[in-house]
């Protein structure tokens, strides 16, 4: 098996908030072509590690280099194109209230490329269609639609530049299980056919088990150990054991 | 072989077009218009074995081309992609979204008149819903009269407090400021005909019948309507009216009674120490500007002004009371999920409660010189 490329490296993460440390000495990578699933304990840092990979946090100490640009230390210029080439996905979806759904995903077109408005509308369109939205959906108001509908649209939104890295905050919370089922495999399919790289922060063990390549544990303020499904079964920790052995996640293994 | 991104050969049955590089959303513009001038009205394989990055944006573009070639009568075949590209390709063209339809000038007026229909209802709608909020404020009203255990009462003294007495200070400023600009305006006029004297009764009769409560009302309904929109309101996002109809509380006696209450009881003392604010900065002003001394003053009032100017006015304070709080209750009741409602309605309602306010000023107006008092 060849060298895998790692897009995402980070090093040394450190994360004060006040005197409260958050992350210490965090080491992550991630490879291009996988979906990472992150998970963790409530408050252990893993939207945090989201929010700082994609520049809205700055860590107090530590290097993040993406496409090995050292994030940290570029200007803006040096940036700009890294931030062009990946998608963030908020947990409520994040949409512009005052557009629709359709002008929400041409946002980022709009400011960032110079397209024909004829080519944007039809683009936005089809990155509706594929985010699994039907065609109605376009001209309605974020406020008009259900939590899994805006979920779907963040999607959308954050596929409109065709990144390579997607950054997913909890896809599927919220989410009834046939919804959260059908996101996952929706994520997956966006995957294999744009080549996508997924960070997805997650408390879904299903969706980590269906589709997640590896699974990074976030504990003990760095990333503990990282591994497939199967390896995370042998780890013996206790937060880890309790995590992948407990009855949930027995019922996500024993699913097909 | 060369390096062009596009290289395009004649075969026997159409063209041959060899695409090659990135066929991405970055590149998508230039190489559109490279596809659209080299390939038409022919039939023609694609080979996009030598393209090194295809994204969506560079799918929808190939798929575009085929549909239009489509149209016109002609095949086009893509070959020599990955799996990826082809998984990608296929995607794209099962998602194709619907042909988009225009609107045309007919429609913009159709639809004009759409939205100026449904104002209309929407407006009888709403007047009709704060009606039946009246109605319901009216028989919570009376049922606490019944049991006044019901009522909330340290709600009541709460919002008593909050509209009412904190109000004082800016309702004093304002009434005693205006006391002032009648009284130099007055004067100066009435200095003119040598009828100084009458400035007291230009003041008196003006802030005790019209302007004390009015304006009153109006700072009120700016102060007042807008917080209990604002705080019914997001307790609305919140869910916590709906949590209290569970619990089998009566959002209307919790919330609305007790703020409607409160300002029915306080916006007449408002009024009536706005009056007196206004009558001491008028008669201040008339001393300094035209020496008219207090004592004359009192007694001019005494004498120009009876109990009925005075009572006229305060007549209307609980009307604009009740008005103002049952505006600001119903449109905090509106608001939707989400913040945008709340920050919609909550300015609606004070254009609404001081709109109405000034409304009912003006039918009691006609209806007391109808009367003749």
């Amino acid at each position: 098996m060849t060298e895998r490329e790692a897009v995402i490296k980070v090093r040394g993460l450190e994360t004060r908030f006040g005197s409260n440390v958050v992350h210490e000495g965090l080491d992550l990578d991630v490879f291009r072509g996988e979906i990472l699933g992150i998970v963790g304990g409530s408050g252990t840092g893993k939207s945090v590690l989201l929010r700082m990979i994609v520049g809205l946090l700055r860590p107090f100490a530590g290097r993040i280099s993406v496409f090995g640009v050292d994030m940290l230390g570029a200007s803006d210029d040096e940036r700009l194109p890294v931030e062009r080439r990946w998608g963030v996905m908020f947990q409520d979806g994040a949409l512009f209230s005052s557009l629709t759904v359709q002008q929400n995903v041409e946002a980022p077109m709009r400011e960032q490329l110079q397209l024909a408005p004829s080519v944007r509308v039809s683009l936005a369109r089809l990155k509706v269609a594929l985010a699994g939205l039907p065609e109605d959906a376009n001209p309605k108001f974020p406020s008009e639609l259900s939590g899994g509908m805006r979920k779907r649209a963040g999607l959308a939104r954050a596929l409109s530049l065709d990144p390579e890295i997607v950054f997913l905050d909890e896809p599927t919370a919220g989410l009834d299980p046939i919804g959260a089922a059908a996101f996952d495999r929706l994520i997956r399919q966006l995957t294999d056919s744009l080549g996508l790289t997924v960070f997805m922060v997650t408390h879904d063990l299903d969706s980590l088990h269906a589709i997640c390549d590896r699974v990074a544990v976030l504990a003990e303020k760095k990333v503990l150990v990282t591994g497939t499904m199967q390896e995370m079964l042998d780890v013996d920790h206790p937060w880890v054991r309790e995590y992948f052995h407990g009855p949930r996640a027995r019922a996500a293994l024993a699913a097909p | 072989m060369s390096d062009l991104p596009m290289d395009v050969d004649r075969t026997g049955s159409g063209l041959r077009c060899i695409l090659r590089g990135d066929l991405s959303i970055s590149t998508l513009t230039d190489r559109r218009a490279d596809l659209a001038a080299g390939l038409q009205n022919e039939d023609v394989v694609c080979d996009i074995s030598g393209v090194s990055r295809l994204d969506t944006a560079g799918a929808w573009m190939l798929i575009d081309l085929k549909r239009r070639l489509g149209t016109a009568g002609h095949e086009f075949q893509v070959t020599g992609g990955s799996d990826g590209q082809i998984a990608l390709l296929e995607a794209v063209e099962r998602n194709w979204p619907a042909k988009i339809e225009s609107d045309s000038a007919g429609q913009a007026f159709s639809s004009q008149l759409h939205d100026l229909g449904k104002t209309v209802v929407g407006a009888a709608a709403s007047g009709l819903e704060v009606l039946s909020l009246s109605g319901e404020v009216l028989l919570a009203g009376l049922r606490c009269l019944i049991r006044p255990l019901r009522l909330r009462w340290t709600s009541l003294v709460y919002h008593m407090q909050d509209a009412g007495l904190n109000a004082v200070p800016i309702v004093v400023l304002m009434a005693f400021l205006i006391g002032i600009v009648l009284a130099f305006q007055g004067a100066s006029q009435l200095r003119q005909f040598g009828a100084e004297i009458f400035v007291v009764d230009l003041i008196a009769v003006s802030i005790l019948r019209e302007l004390g409560i009015l304006l009153t009302a109006i700072i009120v309904a700016g102060r007042s309507s807008s917080a209990m929109t604002a705080s019914i309101g997001s307790m609305k996002m919140r869910e916590e009216i709906d949590a209290m109809r569970t619990l089998g509380l009566d959002p209307v006696e919790v919330l609305v009674l007790p703020r409607v209450l409160a300002l029915f009881m306080t916006l007449p003392v408002l009024g009536f120490i706005a009056d007196m604010a206004g009558l001491i900065g008028g008669g201040l002003m008339a001393w300094i500007d035209l020496g008219i001394s207090p004592s004359l003053f009192m007694a001019r009032v005494n004498s120009s002004v009876d109990g009925w100017q005075f009572a006229i006015g305060i007549i209307k304070a609980p009307f604009f009371a009740v008005t103002i709080g049952i505006v600001g209750c119903y449109m905090g009741l509106k608001v939707e999920g989400n913040a945008e409602s709340l920050g919609k309605l909550t300015s609606k309602s004070v254009v609404v409660s001081i709109f109405l306010v000034i409304v009912i000023d003006a039918v009691f107006s006609i209806f007391f010189s109808a009367l003749g008092v």
